[in-house]
């Protein structure tokens, strides 16, 4: 909301400056959003007077002006304004002074051979008007010199942004009595007679629909003119960012602006029959005023006559019956509408106005008479016409809402102590008014709240009140109580987890990038799971903001896409986050998960390794379970099983699991077609990590670890070289083998996959180094045999034959 | 016999041998089991013990003096022939060593980290929430009804599910759903559910979309409920967080009432500034910029929250994490938090080991 310092007095009565205002403001909750100074545009300029004119010797349209500027020497200046003679008073811009129409800057100059020094303005060339005829023609006894910023009287403009409950503030009368009560300056009340109507009103007004419209007060005026406003008017009006219409309508804006007020004034030639608040019919259209047509429905209040609707009640009027040049009799409306109502009804048509804004925040409801009476005074004031009596159909609800505040509350809740009296002060000039000590009310007062305060609910709110006009400042900081000795660890298992295996990732060279949550459609479809389908957005901001991501995947994908296209050769990105499934009861499951894509150059060219290196799954197993392994899965019991899904290259790629079902993590490499979708060149490897299935650890943290003594013995090292069908999965030998003495195998490794010369066809011979541990004492010919027995037997049964 | 004439013969023939393998023959010629020198000591054992005391010591001498020069000589060598080979081994180190992959941690990520650090010391603990919320956790049970105008600021994002509540899903507009679900589970928990002391970090989402306001952004939210927590208190923590996040002493704060649905009396907080080099820095009041919003939780949020309002009140603040990782190292363009551009997260991510301590300060110097 905008306003002029001027308009803020003539409801104020103040001294204050225009920065005394803006701090007083922000400190009281009215936060300042911008102070204009439309005098500091002006700067430069001043009245003076002409002297004489004369023709210019070399140019037919130019005089050489002889200009008084109130001191020193008259000044020459060069004018092609027609109006330019002796003893005008215009405005000079003087050398240095910007031009607010062009920001020229004026400078002492010579115009066709004859010294200029500084230009006398247009109206538009100072942005006051449009007028570029002939220079501004000032009254004969303006006084020359004075800064014309001054003359003109320009205000600064204040521009506010007002909280969604203070509707008395939309209102410029509710923000002057705000500040007076923070003491910069007094509030003028203000004074209306009421209008007595000199004949029936001859219009019928009724609400039928006292739901919507529990009050609807009327009046006709006749034989009013209507025209452009008075010049007081327009400027106000023009402050607040409101464009003059006229003057009837200007007047409605004036009560809205000033009181925060929302009247309407019909034509009353427009209308037939009565004119009545009600439901609006299923499928009803009115043309509004913005030149727009809306179908409405039966849970609309609107006001209408025989013919239809003239009105959305609290919203907008209507096209057809709203004031021209030609009215000269009007329906003056002011209602009091349901607030509920008003905001559903602006939410369902899309249809914003200050009028809703007023009305859905609720205005005061007593304000009706007093209102009407003012708008009545003001048309009659400007407009002339006589008023009829006024109609009161309905009436607005009346009970005050009385709170039990005990003063004792402000320093509890508040943090700081307020005299009792200052409070009650604080809270009389707000318009609330305070009494103490009655029945039943024990130590509390009994606050009553004013009309134009429907956010005033509770004691808190007044808490509120009184600590924001005492200052918020005065409030002292108190450390909160804090528990003895060092501070305990908050985290939870999950969140160590994550830190830890985010920082692991980071180590491992990745680099961690933060997606959006949503993606297209299309992407997203790619990877979604099961589990009842996508969670797709009614109102996305765009098509490519849809989805909620079932993986963090395709916003890896995209990323390693832009990064390709800015130059990028090699890649390895990370994110951390959640992917979205449907969960139970309607809600969603949201999954903490580690996606990364490792893409384009493992490793550069090298002058010791050659070509460039690309990515395989082995790259991405390999990061899987040292991530894995930091997140504490584990990993020694972990299965790699399967092809890890559509997405994915369906012969490079697994999943790991813990027991057949629990996937922990999928990776491989990208399928060539997804690597399509998302316009990849090349191999890229990736996978992702299902943190939240990986199995807490049980129990209460123990610090201290198993006991572990190294063993006195060396351990000794055994090679073996299997045949196996092609398709055995290696890792199902290397498990047999590891598992086929548990006494003495402490681990088996395997380090050769040979296939060809000296391999029978259909076959692979698999070599593993086998460490076997000792206890008591060293082995003997006939121990390693009975365990190279073992080994063999364990493998035997995956098909496996040692090699001689 | 004249030994010296010997000796100068062999020292000679040892100090010019040029190689280890001349230098063996000459051992074997001269010490060998068929050696001359080794002939010499076997003539002893044939002399008169007059002889051999004349005799003994020079041969000896003669023995002791060769089998030095062939040590000297044998090392020399050596040294020679290791000081060619380590010379034809010279690499260019200039060359570079294998690169290996640096990665980082985002801001963001290391931000909450110094967040959780900095109120892990003032007892906070850590709670979440679903990102995909309710209207009713996300607004109604924030004192927020249905026709609240306030909902219309919130710029939502919806889905067109309803659970099976019957309740309208939505994109959280903030984090402030994580204060209702934290005392319905600390009252499901505990009979009484307070006293309570948790931040939330978290994603949140409005449909808005500019240099500074992306449609997805995150948020931490901190709520305290207690028996006599006052607005005092909050400013406090305030000041305290800020000092510790910002590592400054200078922190001065501007607490202007403002309006919440959740909060009463609420509170917007601004944070003063220094222009250094045309860019604002925190500390100081040179000006102020607005950093968060606060206030004593409503007494109909602790309702919903099934507490008593009478036995509990608090305080409740949510500030943007982006924000403030924004202000505190640099970066001026929200939108490139959610590109993955790898040259942005070289310069403005952080090592894995700047992990956030007290000890140490949380912050990570440029």
């Amino acid at each position: 909301m905008k306003f002029s310092l001027s308009w803020l007095k003539r409801y104020l009565d103040t001294e204050a400056t225009v920065d005394e205002v803006a701090a007083t403001l922000n400190a009281i909750g009215i936060e300042v959003e911008g102070v204009e100074d439309p005098a500091a545009r002006l700067a430069g300029f001043r009245i003076a007077r002409v002297l004489t004119a004369a023709r210019h010797p070399d140019a037919d349209k130019l005089q050489v002006l002889a200009v008084d500027t109130g001191e020193g020497k008259p000044l020459q200046v060069v004018c092609g304004a027609p109006n330019a003679r002796e003893g005008l008073v215009g405005v000079l811009g003087l050398p240095g002074a910007v031009v607010p129409a062009n920001g020229m800057v004026l400078k002492k100059s010579a115009i066709r051979g004859v010294e200029s020094n500084g230009m006398m303005c247009s109206t538009r060339e100072l942005e006051l008007g449009e007028d570029h005829d002939g220079i501004i023609e000032l009254s004969k006894d303006a006084p020359v010199g004075m800064p014309f910023a001054q003359y003109h009287g320009a205000s600064p403009i204040i521009e506010v942004a007002i909280t969604p409950n203070r509707p008395d503030c939309m209102g410029l009368f509710g923000i002057a009595r705000d500040l007076a009560a923070a003491g910069l300056g007094t509030l003028k009340p203000l004074a209306v007679e009421p209008v007595e109507g000199a004949f029936p009103c001859p219009v019928e007004i009724r609400t039928d629909d006292p739901e919507g419209c529990p009050a609807f007060y009327g009046r006709v005026i006749r034989g009013v003119k209507d025209g452009p406003s008075p010049q007081w008017l327009q400027d106000q009006l023009l402050s607040a960012g409101q464009r003059p219409i006229s003057a009837l309508v200007d007047i409605t804006n004036y009560l809205m602006l000033g009181h925060g007020r929302p009247a309407h004034a019909y034509d009353l030639a427009r209308l037939n029959g009565p004119v009545v608040a009600r439901r609006a019919r299923e499928g009803e259209t009115v043309v509004a005023l913005n030149e727009k047509t809306y179908t409405l429905d039966g849970e609309m209040t609107v006001i209408a006559d025989d013919t239809g609707v003239h009105d959305i009640a609290g919203i907008m009027g209507g096209e057809h019956s709203g004031c021209s040049e030609e009215t000269t009799d009007v329906l003056l409306e002011i209602a009091y509408f349901d607030p509920v109502r008003i905001a559903k009804t602006g939410r369902k048509l899309n249809l914003t106005s200050d009028a809703r804004s007023r009305f859905e925040r609720g205005i005061d409801p007593q304000f009706l008479d007093t209102g009407l009476d003012y708008l009545t005074a003001l048309i009659q004031m400007i407009c002339g016409g006589e008023a009829s009596h006024v109609v009161r159909a309905g009436a607005p609800p009346a009970t005050p809402k009385i709170v039990h505040f005990a003063p004792s509350l402000t320093e509890r809740l508040g943090g700081v102590a307020v005299p009792a009296d200052e409070q009650q002060r604080i809270l009389e000039a707000l318009g609330f008014s305070v009494v103490a000590g009655q029945a039943g009310f024990g130590e509390a007062w009994a606050v009553t709240v004013p009309g134009w305060r429907p956010d005033i609910d509770g004691a808190a709110d007044i808490v509120e009140e009184v600590v924001r006009i005492h200052g918020l400042d005065k409030v002292a900081s108190v450390p909160l109580p804090r528990a003895d000795g060092v501070a305990r660890p908050t985290a939870t298992p999950m969140q160590k987890l994550e830190r830890r295996v985010r920082r692991a990732a980071a180590v491992r060279g990745m680099h961690e990038a933060v997606t959006w949550s949503f993606i297209p459609e299309a992407e997203a479809s790619v990877f979604a799971e099961g589990n009842g389908g996508l969670w797709i957005l009614a109102n996305p901001i765009s098509e490519d903001m849809k989805a909620m991501r079932p993986s963090l995947l395709p916003g890896l994908l995209s990323a390693v896409r832009r990064n390709f296209d800015r130059g990028a050769s090699g890649l390895r990105l990370f994110e951390l986050g959640r992917r979205y499934l449907r969960g139970e009861a309607g809600m969603s499951d949201e999954r903490l998960t580690l996606g990364f894509v490792l893409a384009g150059e493992k490793t550069p060219r090298g002058w010791a390794t050659g070509k460039p290196a690309t990515f395989d799954a082995f790259d991405a197993k390999g990061e899987v379970l040292a991530l894995l392994a930091e997140a504490g899965a584990p990993v020694e019991r972990l299965q790699v099983m399967g092809a890890a899904g559509p997405q994915y290259h369906p012969g490079q790629s697994a999943t790991l699991r813990l027991g057949p079902k629990n996937v922990l993590a999928r990776f491989g490499m990208l399928h060539p077609k997804v690597a399509r979708q998302f316009d990849i060149d090349g191999p890229v490897a990736l996978a992702e990590i299902h943190l939240d299935a990986i199995p807490a650890r049980k129990g209460a943290a123990a610090f201290a670890r198993a006991h572990y003594a190294p063993p006195a013995l060396q351990a000794v090292k055994r090679d073996y070289a299997f045949l196996v069908p092609v398709e055995t999965p290696s890792g199902d030998l290397v498990r047999a083998v590891q598992g086929a003495d548990k006494a003495n195998i402490v681990l088996a490794r395997l380090f050769d996959d040979f296939r060809g010369a000296g391999v029978p066809e259909g076959q692979k011979s698999l070599a593993l180094e086998v460490t076997l541990q000792p206890v008591d004492k060293s082995y003997r010919e006939e121990d390693l045999k009975a365990i190279t027995d073992k080994v063999t037997a364990a493998a035997a049964k995956f098909g496996a034959v040692l090699r001689g | 016999m004249d030994y010296a004439a010997t000796a100068k013969e062999a020292l000679s023939r040892i100090a010019e041998a040029t190689d280890l393998d001349t230098l063996e023959a000459l051992r074997v010629e001269f010490l060998g089991k068929q050696g001359s020198i080794s002939g010499l000591l076997k003539t002893l054992g044939r002399m008169s013990p007059e002889e051999r005391k004349l005799e003994g010591p020079r041969i000896h001498g003669l023995r002791e003096s060769v089998t030095e020069a062939l040590t000297e000589r044998k090392d020399a060598l050596e040294a020679a022939a290791l000081e060619a080979r380590l010379a034809s081994e010279t690499i260019d180190l200039t060359l570079p060593a294998p690169e290996q992959p640096v990665g980082s941690v985002h801001p963001v990520s290391q931000v909450m980290d110094e967040l959780a650090e900095i109120f892990a010391d003032m007892g906070f603990a850590v709670a979440t929430g679903p990102e995909i919320e309710d209207d009713w956790h996300n607004f109604t049970a924030l004192n927020m009804p249905e026709t609240h105008p306030a909902r219309a600021m919130h710029d939502t994002f919806y889905f067109p599910d309803h659970n099976e509540a019957g309740r309208e899903m939505l994109l959280r507009t903030h984090t402030s759903p994580v204060q209702i679900r934290t005392m319905l589970a600390s009252v499901k928990e505990n009979p009484g559910g307070a006293p309570l002391r948790i931040i939330a970090p978290g994603r949140v989402y409005r449909s808005d979309s500019d240099a500074t306001h992306t449609p997805m952004f995150h948020q931490i939210e901190a709520l305290v409920i207690d028996r006599d927590i006052h607005l005092g208190h909050l400013k406090w923590t305030l000041e305290t967080f800020l000092k510790a996040f910002f590592e400054r002493e200078d922190i001065v704060l501007r607490l202007r009432p403002s309006y919440f649905p959740f909060t009463e009396p609420s509170v917007e907080v601004d944070v003063g500034y220094t222009l250094v080099d045309g860019k604002r820095v925190v500390g100081g009041s040179q000006g102020w910029m607005e950093v968060l919003g606060s206030g004593m939780v409503n007494r109909r949020v602790i309702e919903f929250g099934g507490l008593d309002p009478d036995e509990w009140q608090g305080f409740a603040f949510g500030v943007g994490v982006d924000r403030l990782a924004m202000l505190k190292y640099g970066m001026d363009d929200l939108r490139a938090f959610f590109d993955g551009d790898v040259r942005w997260l070289s310069h403005y991510g952080f090592s894995a080991l700047d992990v956030p301590t007290l000890s140490g300060g949380v912050g990570t110097p440029a």
